[in-house]
């Protein structure tokens, strides 16, 4: 932690230093993948959320741990069981000179769940609150229930001018007439394909950005964009491709940043069908399905050697994990550690468990969506063979995977037996995995919406409900840590490894990483 | 005649008809494209609101009845993803595109037609023989390899051309365009290149083989035995007579660059309706994939349809027997 926080003093200072000597300077940034709008509030999508952060702020930022700070607001507490009080920073300005205050917030909170032909709205971290504003700079929001979360979810609305945004339509904010925020960049160009410019915001109220202006290319293809980092057309790359990163770390004129991301690459596991449909007996004929006994399950786990997935197939590029997220997350548990490889006692669970000789599964993962994702499916394909499990390994396209993963049976359930997924936890914390894949699926709740496993138990519902309704930080850490581990114990999930995301820059550069893998210019240093 | 076009535009309506059948109900059986759209932090409640404003709980029948009355007003849907019409978003990426295709047209005829006439003219010395061979590494080689190792050549080790994107653009006659601007060109030069390489080769053999035959012809005889030059033989006389096969290729060629397009624009990233497909695709932006089918198909039936007509005014024969049939 205290690295962290040199290493920020040190970026802060450069970046002040860079501003003071202000002169031209232009950055710009390939992309893996582009945004699909400039309407901050168009489609709660990874690439949105990164780009809108340059022309907007939040009322809460998180920082590149995904720490809360202070954003737009200076502060926030609840006052009571069900308010929370923001107090709002004042003498910002909008970059159309109008100033910021409690009105924009209010119309920002109106307008993020409910933007015409979203895709993808951000209704989920709005869903039940109610926004009142007690004077220009002081807003309470209220919920039905104690929401402990509160924070985290605001920390993703981006805010927009009451007078330029909120009426505004997602046309207008593409033109950039009704881009207008408070953020450190002004809206310069948008290209649809090609390209983003933005201009420094110089009466920001936080640190000034080092660049003037800053360019982002979108280049989806992974060698072309390695190219166009080498060839000096970019200063800097997101989204390394694994194979390229030893020849780029030998390269002295590239500089490699990497840093663990809050995503968690896991396996699900049936266990909710008498009769799974990818689980047979050796003879190919139907069996009881044994990925319900936890014995079974354990053996998986145990016969997955973690370390040889991160050495072989992410070629040292991954973390192997333990539990849902890494250390140093709100929530995680310390008492957990990545499961050591076992493949003799994962054989002997197996014959206790009354399958000696193993049975015959299929694993099912998607082939462009993670890191590696196809050739992690094969090598655990691989690992099961080895204790008996004969697995086979079918990988598709996303489009078509998590479509059936979710509901492709005839009755509108998981269609598969085992499969492998990621998570990555977008509130920073535990709550975000816990809620959606280890709780109970529960539809009216609005609880284990990506369980594809359907692992269901009674007391680690309690334990998050409960989790969730702790407003108490210390307490609800506990609890989450709690859940966590009884998960783990239970095997609900398998965890495997934690992502780690790579950047390059030219030399004189260097991205801090972000564990929520966004892509900031205002984290590029100089050094 | 007003007999025959009538006929043939029903069966044209018939044809695209038919297309919108296949295409639609192909491209919606396919993967599910609300689990690419919503968060993975949405809720059951959220996943359902999504799927009913984009109008995926109807039948299929129901959306497909949808969509041919939109399409009969001009609306071929809304984007999922971008959430702007389709039809709009394929016909912003379409001048980046044809300036593309344009390009590598012109690099073909610029580039072959010079050097097929060489290897025609002598084809038995060492460079004849070198560019014949190297037309054939132009028909062989993958296109997406060729462009990776053009960029590491030309722009990551020689550094003099830059390796992606579209570069400046400026405007002629009104439409934006790369090719109007020098850094554009620049930008042009790369993608066209590898797009064009396939069709230099072609051009070479073309030209090569109408020139060895040209020049074994009578008109070429006399015309020598008349004292011409032979500078004045091969650019006046033979050139016009093989160009005739090399025009007709090329013309016909012309689609097949738009369509092939998808590979090169994904490794420039050439914002194109190449890649625009190639996105909607690994997306599944359904609408986005039927309308640039769709005017994929109105395309090439509108140009059998002229042709069909021009075919009919230029011969009797045809419309007879269309009569007889």
């Amino acid at each position: 932690m205290t690295k962290v926080t040199t290493a920020l003093a040190v970026a802060t200072s450069i970046i002040a230093l860079a501003a003071t000597s202000a002169s031209a300077e232009k950055l710009t940034i390939g992309l893996a993948s582009e945004p699909t709008a400039m309407d901050p509030h168009f489609h709660n999508l990874g690439p949105n959320n990164a780009m809108a952060f340059h022309i907007y702020d939040r009322l809460v930022a998180q920082d590149e741990k995904q720490n809360l700070t202070p954003g737009l607001a200076v502060s926030w507490q609840p006052i009571d069981d069900l308010t929370w009080e923001f107090k709002l920073r004042e003498g910002v300005t909008f970059h159309d000179g109008s100033d910021f205050n409690a009105d924009d917030v209010l119309c920002t909170i109106a307008r993020a769940p409910d933007v015409p032909n979203s895709p993808s709205s951000f209704g989920a971290y709005l869903k039940g609150k109610t926004a009142e504003k007690i004077d220009d700079y002081t807003v309470h929001i209220k919920t039905a229930e104690p929401y402990p979360l509160m924070a985290n979810d605001i920390s993703t609305i981006p805010i927009v001018s009451d007078s330029a945004g909120c009426a505004a339509t997602t046309e207008e904010f593409n033109a950039g007439t009704a881009a207008v925020g408070t953020g450190p960049f002004k809206f310069g160009n948008y290209k649809p394909g090609e390209s983003i410019t933005m201009l420094r915001n110089d009466a920001y109220w936080g640190d000034a950005p080092a660049w003037t202006e800053v360019e982002f290319r979108p280049i989806k293809s992974g060698p072309s964009r390695v190219a166009a980092l080498l060839a000096g057309d970019v200063d800097m790359i997101a989204g390394v491709p694994t194979t390229d990163i030893a020849t780029l770390e030998a390269n002295e004129d590239i500089q490699l940043s990497q840093g663990v991301s809050n995503r968690v690459i896991y396996l699900h596991l049936d266990q909710f069908r008498e009769n799974s449909p990818f689980v047979k007996g050796n003879d190919g004929a139907e069996i009881k399905n044994p990925l319900m006994d936890p014995k079974v399950r354990t053996a998986i786990s145990k016969a997955i050697n973690r370390d040889a997935i991160v050495d072989r197939v992410m070629e040292g590029v991954a973390l192997p994990a333990g539990q849902l997220l890494p250390d140093g997350f709100f929530g995680v548990s310390e008492n957990l550690q990545p499961v050591a490889y076992d493949p003799e006692g994962a054989k002997a669970l197996l014959a206790e468990a009354g399958y000696p000789d193993g049975f015959q599964l299929t694993i099912h993962g998607p082939n462009d969506r993670y890191i590696n994702d196809a050739k992690i499916a094969e090598a655990i394909g691989q690992m099961l063979t080895r204790v008996g499990i004969k697995t086979s390994v079918e990988t598709m396209p996303r489009s078509v995977y998590f479509g059936r993963a979710s509901k492709g049976s005839p009755e509108g359930l998981p269609e598969f037996s085992f499969i492998l997924v990621g998570w990555g936890a977008g509130s920073g914390e535990a709550s975000s995995p816990l809620k959606s894949l280890i709780h109970s699926y529960d539809k009216d709740k609005g609880f284990g919406s990506s369980n594809r496993g359907r692992h269901s138990s009674a007391e680690i519902d309690a334990v998050i409900e409960e989790a969730l309704r702790t407003v108490d930080d210390a307490k609800r850490q506990e609890l989450l840590a709690q859940a966590t581990e009884m998960a783990i114990e239970n095997v609900a999930i398998i965890p495997t490894h934690f992502q780690v995301n790579t950047w390059a820059a030219k030399k004189g550069l260097e991205y801090i990483p972000r564990t929520d893998e966004y892509t900031f210019a205002t984290g590029v240093v100089k050094q | 005649m007003t007999v025959f076009i009538i006929r043939r535009l029903m069966q044209a309506l018939l044809v695209v008809f038919l297309m919108s059948v296949i295409v639609f109900f192909g491209v919606n059986v396919i993967g599910d494209p609300v689990h690419m759209l919503v968060s993975p932090d949405a809720d059951q409640a959220d996943i359902e609101a999504t799927i009913r404003r984009l109008g995926l709980d109807r039948p299929i029948w129901e959306q497909y009845l949808l969509f041919v009355s939109g399409a009969a007003q001009g609306n071929l849907g809304n984007s999922f993803i971008f959430g702007e019409p389709a039809l709009k978003l394929i016909l912003h990426h379409m001048p980046a595109t044809l300036e593309l295709a344009f390009s590598a047209l012109f690099l073909a005829v610029a580039v072959g037609v010079p050097l097929g006439l060489y290897a025609g003219l002598y084809p038995d010395s060492l460079l004849s023989k070198g560019i014949m061979a190297g037309s054939i590494l132009g028909f062989s080689l993958p296109t997406f390899w060729v462009g990776l190792m053009l960029i590491m050549l030309f722009a990551v080790e020689l550094g003099w051309l830059p390796s992606t994107g579209r570069g400046d653009t400026g405007h002629i006659l009104g439409i934006e365009t790369s090719l109007a601007t020098r850094d554009g060109l620049s930008h042009v030069l790369l993608p066209a290149m590898n797009l064009a390489l396939l069709k230099i080769s072609l051009a070479i053999r073309l030209t090569r083989a109408g020139v060895r035959e040209a020049m074994g012809q009578d008109y070429v005889k006399y015309a020598r035995a008349k004292g011409l030059s032979t500078r004045r033989i091969v650019f006046v006389h033979v050139l016009k007579n093989i160009m005739i096969p090399v025009v007709t290729v090329m013309g016909l060629e012309f689609g097949s660059l738009i369509g092939f397009s998808v590979v090169t624009e994904s490794i420039f990233a050439w914002p194109g309706m190449g890649k625009l497909l190639i996105d909607a695709i690994l997306q599944l932006d359904r609408p986005v994939v039927v309308a640039y089918l769709m005017i994929i198909v109105l395309f090439f039936v509108l140009i059998n349809l002229i042709v069909d007509i021009l075919y009919s005014i230029l011969d009797p024969r045809v419309r007879l027997r269309d009569q007889g049939a």
